[in-house]
């Protein structure tokens, strides 16, 4: 049976290797066909962020590879709302991923929803494994 | 490891991918695949996945996992060209590692 | 379905502790390790967050106390009702909660 696995970002990317070892990592676990979400909270909505642009600072930018998450079966990308706010960011600050709805004829429907801390908290809590990074 | 393209020495990993992506150009792409060790002649149909994980690439800067990619050539090129008797007869050594090396893109996430 | 929550960072250093305490359920755990337990003392900024927690959300609040000696802070200077535990206490907690979470 598919098990729940969430992956918990909290990190702001390029400051540190945790979210682009967390995007690896998905990649590779997406193999395994279990049920993948993520979990964007804190600074880990700086991953999503639009607009991102390293080159200056010699860094590769991985932020397009989240757009290929819905090819691996990745639908759900979970954003916390309180998060966006208190960084002074709302959801257009965020990349518009989305993926296609096999059961519904290859629909395009959004990827990244926006929830409460609260709800937040139960999507923690309806999980199997939790990863932290 | 190295490749010999015009008397421009190349860089490859030990499993014979580029060291440097930026190194690539379609002459990389026919001399790798002539150093293998039953050597390949490039046709149109190896060069139209070649240049369709180039854009995958370019589009998500990944190198897709096989089952990604097969699912994604389908969808750009027709069910006939989008499963994996098609393509592991242009790549036998697998689409995802041989023609992502040949693509000069990096050896696909997951793929051991 | 009660879950384990593991913190390692000070929380006057990071946010974890703080996040942590913003995504527990009733009848969750929270453990303190390594630079976390700084955060276990009586007297700090974090001390109301925690009493809140323990007192009015249900939540059990402990700190691995091999962190707290190595910082040369004793285990009466803890929170009232924060539990120190032992390694052993540390497995036993894994063991009693369902699942584990980290807050790095």
């Amino acid at each position: 049976m598919a098990k729940k696995f969430l992956y918990l970002n909290r990190k702001a990317p390029y400051g540190s290797v945790y979210a682009l070892e967390s995007l690896e990592v998905v990649l590779i676990a997406a193999a395994f066909e279990q049920e993948v979400s993520l979990a964007f909270l804190d600074d880990g909505v700086y991953q999503i962020a639009k607009g991102q642009n390293p080159k200056a600072i010699g860094m590769k930018n991985f932020s397009p590879t989240y757009n290929a998450l819905g090819d691996y079966g990745i639908t759900k990308m979970y954003v916390e709302r309180e998060s966006l706010a208190e960084r002074g960011l709302t959801e257009d600050d965020l990349m518009p991923i989305v993926y296609e709805d096999e059961d519904d004829d290859y629909a395009e429907k959004p990827s990244v929803q926006v929830v409460s801390r609260m709800e937040m908290a139960q999507i923690m809590a309806e999980q199997d494994v939790t990863f932290s990074f | 490891m190295a490749l010999d393209i015009g008397g421009k020495t190349i860089a490859t990993d030990e499993e014979g991918y580029l060291e440097n992506l930026n190194d690539w150009t379609p002459e990389v792409a026919t001399a790798m695949a002539l150093a293998e060790e039953t050597p390949v002649a490039l046709n149109d149909e190896h060069w139209e996945i070649i240049n369709f994980l180039r854009e995958y690439y370019e589009e998500y800067q990944i190198a897709p996992a096989v089952r990604v990619l097969t699912k994604a050539v389908g969808k750009r090129l027709g069910a006939d060209k989008g499963n994996s008797k098609y393509l592991y007869s242009l790549f036998p050594y697998g689409p995802g590692k041989q023609a992502c090396k040949y693509a000069g893109l990096p050896k696909p996430t997951g793929c051991v | 379905m009660a879950m384990l929550h593991i913190v390692n960072k000070s929380p006057f250093e990071r946010n974890a502790l703080k996040s942590c305490l913003g995504h527990t359920s009733a009848g969750d755990s929270i453990l303190l390790i390594e630079d976390a337990v700084v955060g276990a003392l009586t007297g700090t900024v974090m001390a109301p967050e925690l009493q809140v927690a323990m007192q009015d959300q249900a939540v059990a609040v402990y700190a691995l106390g091999p962190d707290l000696a190595a910082r040369g802070l004793s285990a009466e200077r803890v929170l009232p009702g924060l539990q120190v535990v032992d390694y052993a206490g540390f497995v036993d907690l894994t063991v009693a909660n369902e699942k584990t979470q980290s807050w790095l």
